[in-house]
């Protein structure tokens, strides 16, 4: 092979440069965040799991339902009723947007444009 | 076992088959919400075709209509910004400034003096919802025009084509311009780049009540249900002359003054 050598260390070099980021984080430790559960209340519309892996598809659907279809009342699987609206209904229990939206959120880097219109509850300063 | 040529033809057939299917039977089996539902709540208030009929012979004055105004732009958080990039609902105008087809050049001297509540005619063939590149604003199969602000792009198509001048483009955030101690908790605000306008209080008629409007005018401003012959719209269309804004755009508005 022509430049071989030549070839061979650009490309380890290049790869080195690119998998940069998990060289640094090699044995950090990654901690889930604590995000603040309700007190006054022990359950959520649908089991844990299944909000945190679809909330917001969740949240997607009960906007087009209320907004769009009229359909204001959510019946879970389990049969309850419930408000859809995520400042009234949601807010009622996570009472702290920082103290649990803001938690994942930031650490994942995602930052959803609800509170731009939305009224988060106030915070307790 | 050697495998033919027909045997791996009926595996392939199989196999398509179940990739066609599996897709369908995940979705049937509720996906993500898992077995939830959705249904209109036990209070609202239903009608095939929601309309306003106003009474311009009470209410008329500058002073009547701000008050409707104020309380309208309260409950729904609609910010007051002195300058022309103000955002309006519910406002109010001279004949000529309302009817400007239906302009006579010598006015009665009632005529003269009078304001009329201006706000969204909630259109039975609206020009804005025809132009909306986002389907952010439609009709909902009552009869009300409403709008999905999470769909607002904010292209403004829909204020070029209304002719009634009915919608409001947020410029800037609304909320310095709002006092957030004070604002209605229960109702969102709008963000940067979005067209507003009223919503007939779907909000309110989702829980049962008349819209803001309508129940503070002291029976000035009548709502109900357009195709309803015994409702208390039809008895006031039944009883007075009307007219809407601007026949000849042929928008049909839901909106009928008495003069």
């Amino acid at each position: 092979m022509h430049y071989g050598g030549k070839i061979i260390t650009g490309l380890v070099i290049f790869l080195g440069l690119v998998s940069m980021p998990f060289w640094f984080n090699i044995g950090g430790s990654y901690e889930e965040p604590k995000v603040e559960l309700p007190k006054n209340a022990k359950v959520c519309v649908a089991p844990t799991q299944d909000m945190r892996t679809n909330h917001m598809k969740l949240l997607d659907e009960w906007r087009d339902m209320a907004l769009r279809e009229g359909k204001r009342t959510y019946i879970s699987a389990k049969g309850d009723k419930y408000t859809i609206s995520l400042q009234n209904t949601c807010m009622q229990c996570h009472t702290s947007k920082e103290q649990f939206c803001d938690k994942c959120h930031v650490d994942a880097s995602v930052t959803p444009y609800c509170w731009d219109c939305h009224v988060p509850p106030k915070e307790a300063k | 076992m050697k495998q033919s040529r027909r045997n791996f033809l009926k595996f392939a057939g199989l196999s398509a088959a179940g990739l066609c299917i599996a897709p369908t039977a995940v979705m049937a089996s509720g996906g993500s919400s898992g077995g939830a539902q959705y249904e209109v709540n036990s209070n609202h208030l239903q009608a095939k075709r929601w309309a306003m009929v106003v009474d311009t012979r009470k209410l008329n004055t500058e002073e009547a209509i701000e008050a409707l105004a104020e309380t309208c732009h309260h409950i729904h958080n609609v910010p007051s910004i002195d300058s022309n990039q103000d955002i309006k609902w519910l406002w109010s105008g001279t004949y000529g400034e309302v009817f400007p087809e239906q302009e006579n050049n010598f006015p009665s001297e009632a005529q003269e003096k009078r304001r009329f509540p201006l706000l969204c005619n909630h259109c039975e063939h609206p020009s804005c919802v025809r132009v909306c590149p986002t389907k952010a604003t439609f009709v909902r199969p009552d009869g009300i025009v409403a709008m999905d602000y999470h769909r607002c792009i904010g292209c403004r198509y829909c204020m070029a084509a209304c002719p009634y001048g009915s919608r409001s483009f947020n410029f800037m955030d609304p909320r310095p311009h709002l006092d957030m101690d004070n604002i209605n908790k229960k109702f969102p605000t709008r963000m940067r780049g979005v067209v507003e306008k009223c919503n007939f209080c779907v909000e309110r008629l989702a829980v049962g009540e008349m819209p803001a409007c309508a129940e503070e005018s002291g029976g000035a401003i009548v709502f109900g249900d357009l195709q309803d012959p015994d409702s208390n719209v039809r008895k006031a269309l039944r009883e007075n002359f009307t007219i809407r804004r601007k026949p000849a755009a042929g928008t049909e508005p839901g909106v009928y003054y008495i003069i």
